[in-house]
């Protein structure tokens, strides 16, 4: 049925039936491909449950008042992190109330008030978005220095620890705040300008009650990282042997990664199972810490 | 009276019952002036050359197909267009004889005597009570006693008696409707003497539309309006003074910039436009 | 209507005309200081830069007045606290990047696999479940990890069920652990850049007929690799700067690692080593903290920026 002419187009084949009868998406490499991917989450997972189930396994003979309320011994028997529950609560404490306040206001002063295209400005936001990336025992180093400059002897200090732990969390309160801060619409401030009231007003009375909720979230979210961190106050040199209760600004401390860390490199299995119990305890403190954020995250965020 | 043409009358099926009653002068005593004003965007230029004289206690429509500037303008006469990246206003704005643009002068006490009122109903995440005292709490208002300037606000606003059992509830629980509403009440709390409205019904049903016209024939009275709308019939239902905008093409860099075509009392735009251009938007030629 | 508020400002209510009042507006002091506190805050930042910066560089340059720099940088001894002392710091370096390195054969496929998964296959609902799960991961002190990686994956994992020839620390089993304390960085990361593939993309690809593995790996992929990249290049980061993990399960020994059954120490765990004995400030030890802390920083500081680039790049595209 070809045409004669030279320049012939094809003859028209009867297509190619559709029902195949196989599946495009469940061909062998499409399903060993989605095999693998399920695999890369089960590695991550089952990690993640062999990690929570060993610590358990190891610290579940010392989950126990002693734990709560013992001084750290030479008997492991005897020995408990109590000064280590004081110390973290100082240290985070401390933090909480020279971070916080620094973050929010340096977070306010970006979003709302800085003028974007000036070089500076995006030169303090580029600095802000490295500082989140060093490496935490470099702010040890910069506390060690900062104290050794000061004239200080005796470093391993409630106020030291905070100065490093603040510094280190300061660049992720500050991004934190600054999201929850562009989340309220323009809308409310353009209201509120339109009003006659000044930025400042606006910011104040309208902009962050509104972002409170994220800012909490965010907060909460960074102090449990400082809770957790241990590398910047080995460097001020916490790894001291403490049995008194830490009880100021300017008392000795230790805090409880710094204890893990502590039982961890003892050679006798009894250290073991106290590091074990202890890291218990952290999780379980991080966990009740991150649950209040999810949970303030959902019952107070606006929908706008 | 002459008899309509026939494309200007079917376009606009409205009454002028506003227009006719009041006998308005042939031209408005200014209480907002612009004398040459351009708005830029940074090199872009928004508007070019207005001469305007706004009417006091008078409702003013800005009209025109969108793009030609209106907004603009509009934000350019409480100064809100300085919170625009770039934005740049040259010409004079006088308001009372002041120029709004001078150097001493202060953009937020600019804002608190010429109020806007926005497209979207934007209330504030507070009660409506708070809403309303919002205000003057901020620009620092002597009040003797704040229930009672909450409830003048929204008896001016036509609010109050849908609201009174309910002040301290949020405000995002009222309907679109009622939001403007309060969004007026809040504008009136701090007593402006100049109220813009950028297309405050277009986020608005039909009967919610037809309140807030009621309520602008009301506030006439006591405020100044200039509201900027892209519906034609409005301006024609509310509008004392009537300004139709167009949006020209610049030949070499081919922006459009929006410049006045033709201002005149309602009636006359409508029934006799003066510019073919007023002619084509009123009877639907394009636009 | 009652006007109960004195009435202030112009005279548009029609009343008889009073004197235009001008627009002086309130002189507001306190509010210039408040605006001037939050610049402070935000000046902190670039103190706190310039004070690492400071921190760092001067202790260091008396450091380098005692050690040649290329002793320092190309030495292959490092015994700082010997009385013959030896300061090359190549055994720091090299057991920093067989760290690095095992990491990211951990987290790199697994990682990508994550984010793959949640951004291309997972339904919203199973997203919005996995995706916090795996930021467990993240939050995770690193202490306890250190624990993990020395108890289990060394002592257990690698002595007792695989009966490899290693002794109490090695290499392999922090940067293992490091790995996977790292996939939460690089899925979250990626996971993003994939998302931001706009749908069309992807609805463009099924139109022709490929099936979802392939429009994965040849249109999204290739659409989000600046992310991709950036989200590898945040992990190494992340796994040059771990301190802890290397700190319990590396081991302490500085030396030439060839074998990552080996135990070593890295820059990270020097520091934190190092810092536990009695340093006099200004002494030769005390310096050394900082040279090594300085060189440290530097490499972050450049892995950072590199980072920093591919994000932007990946967030403007869309």
């Amino acid at each position: 049925m070809s045409p004669t002419s030279t320049t012939a187009t094809q003859p028209l084949r009867a297509s190619a039936p559709i029902a195949t009868g196989r599946n495009g998406e469940m061909r062998p490499s499409a399903l060993a491909f989605l095999l693998l991917l399920w695999l890369s989450l089960f590695v991550a997972f089952a990690v993640l449950i062999t990690l929570l189930i060993t610590i358990f396994l190891t610290g579940q003979n010392k989950l126990s008042t002693a734990l709560l309320f013992n001084f750290p011994s030479a008997d492991p028997d005897e020995a408990g992190a109590r000064p280590a529950i004081l110390g973290s609560v100082w240290a985070i404490g401390a933090t909480a109330v020279m971070t916080l306040p620094l973050g929010i206001a340096a977070a306010v002063h970006l979003e709302e008030f800085a003028d974007r295209k000036r070089w500076f400005n995006r030169f303090i936001e580029l600095n802000v978005q490295n500082l989140a990336a060093v490496p935490s025992i470099v702010y040890g180093l910069l506390a060690l220095a900062f104290l050794s400059m000061l004239g200080v002897t005796n470093k391993n200090i409630v106020i030291g620890g905070a100065f490093a732990l603040t510094l280190l969390i300061l660049p992720v309160i500050i991004i934190a705040t600054r999201e929850a801060l562009r989340a309220v619409p323009r809308e409310i401030r353009d209201g509120s300008l339109a009003l006659g009231a000044t930025q400042w007003q606006t910011t104040w009375r309208q902009v962050l009650p509104a972002s409170v909720p994220g800012i909490a979230t965010g907060s909460i979210l960074a102090l449990s990282r400082a809770l957790g961190e241990a590398a910047p106050l080995l460097v001020l040199g916490a790894l001291v042997y403490i049995t008194f209760d830490p009880n100021g600004l300017l008392s000795g401390y230790t805090t409880l990664p710094i204890q893990i860390f502590n039982w961890t490199g003892r050679p006798q299995e009894g250290f073991h199972e106290l590091a074990g119990a202890t890291s218990i305890l952290l999780l379980a403190v991080l966990i009740l810490m991150n649950a209040l954020a999810i949970f303030i995250r959902n019952k107070f965020q606006k929908r706008w | 009276m002459s008899t309509p043409t026939g494309s200007a009358a079917t376009a606009t099926h409205t009454n002028f019952h506003a227009a006719e009653t009041r006998r308005l002068a042939a031209t408005p005593s200014g209480l907002i002036r612009c004398e040459d004003v351009n708005v830029y965007y940074g090199e872009f230029r928004a508007v070019t050359g207005v001469n305007l004289e706004f009417g006091r206690n008078e409702i003013t429509a800005l009209i025109g197909p969108s793009g030609c500037g209106k907004s603009t303008l509009l934000r350019s006469l409480n100064r809100m267009n300085d919170l625009v990246d770039g934005a740049r206003v040259e010409g004079t704005v006088l308001f009372q004889d002041e120029d709004i643009y001078a150097k001493a002068v202060d953009p937020i006490e600019v804002r608190r005597r010429i109020g806007m009122v926005f497209q979207k109903p934007n209330p504030f995440p507070k009660s409506i009570y708070d809403n309303i005292a919002y205000g003057p709490r901020v620009t620092g208002m002597k009040v003797d006693n704040m229930d009672d300037l909450v409830e003048e606000a929204l008896t001016r606003s036509a609010l109050w008696g849908e609201v009174k059992d309910k002040l301290k509830q949020s405000a995002f629980g009222l309907s679109g409707g009622q939001q403007q509403r309060l969004c007026i009440a809040r504008t009136i709390a701090v007593q402006p003497d100049v109220i813009l409205m950028d297309e405050p019904c277009s986020a608005l049903d039909p009967i919610a539309t037809s309140r807030i016209e009621d309520l602008m024939h009301e506030l006439r009275k006591d405020y100044t309006i200039i509201i900027v709308t892209h519906n034609m019939q409005q301006a024609a239902r509310v509008a004392d003074r009537t300004a139709f905008f167009t949006a020209l093409a610049d030949e070499s860099t081919g922006d459009r910039t929006g410049v006045l075509v033709e201002y005149d009392l309602t009636r006359n735009i409508f029934e006799q436009p003066q510019d073919q251009r007023t002619e084509d938007y009123i009877s639907g030629r394009f636009g | 209507m009652t006007a109960i508020i004195e009435r202030r400002g112009g005279p548009a209510s029609g009343r008889a005309p009073a004197p235009a009042s001008s627009f002086a507006g309130r002189r507001r002091p306190g509010e210039f200081l408040i605006k001037l506190a939050l610049r402070l805050a935000a000046a902190v930042t670039v103190v706190t830069t310039v004070g690492i910066l400071i921190a760092l560089l001067i202790p260091s340059l008396s450091f380098f007045a005692e050690v040649p720099v290329l002793e320092f940088l190309f030495g292959t001894r490092w015994a700082p606290r010997f009385a013959d002392a030896s300061f090359g710091v190549l055994p720091l370096v090299t057991a920093t990047l067989w760290t690095t390195l095992i990491a990211l054969l951990v987290a790199v496929p697994f990682g990508l696999g994550a984010a793959t998964l949640l951004a291309e296959y997972a339904r919203p609902r199973v997203r919005k479940v996995l995706k916090p799960l795996l930021e467990i991961l993240a939050g995770i002190p690193t202490v306890v990890y250190g624990f993990f990686a020395l108890q289990f994956v060394q002592g257990t994992v690698l002595r007792d069920w695989l009966h490899l020839p290693t002794g109490a620390f090695s290499v392999l089993a922090a940067g293992l652990v490091m790995g996977v304390m790292i996939i939460p960085t690089i899925a979250s990361i990626a996971e993003d850049a994939m998302s931001a593939v706009p749908q069309a993309l992807r609805q463009g690809s099924a139109a022709l007929g490929a099936n979802r593995m392939q429009t994965t790996l040849r249109v999204v992929f290739p659409a989000a690799l600046s992310g991709i990249v950036a989200a590898v290049v945040l992990g190494i980061s992340r796994a040059v700067g771990e301190t802890m993990i290397v700190a319990i399960a590396a081991g302490n020994q500085a030396q030439l690692v060839t074998n990552p059954l080996d135990q070593g120490q890295t820059m990270t765990g020097f520091i934190a080593n190092a810092a536990l004995g009695d340093s006099r400030v200004g002494s030769l030890e005390y310096n050394t903290l900082f040279a090594v802390g300085l060189l440290l920083f530097l490499i972050t500081l450049l892995i950072n920026f590199i980072s920093i680039r591919f994000v932007r790049r990946f967030r403007e595209a869309y």
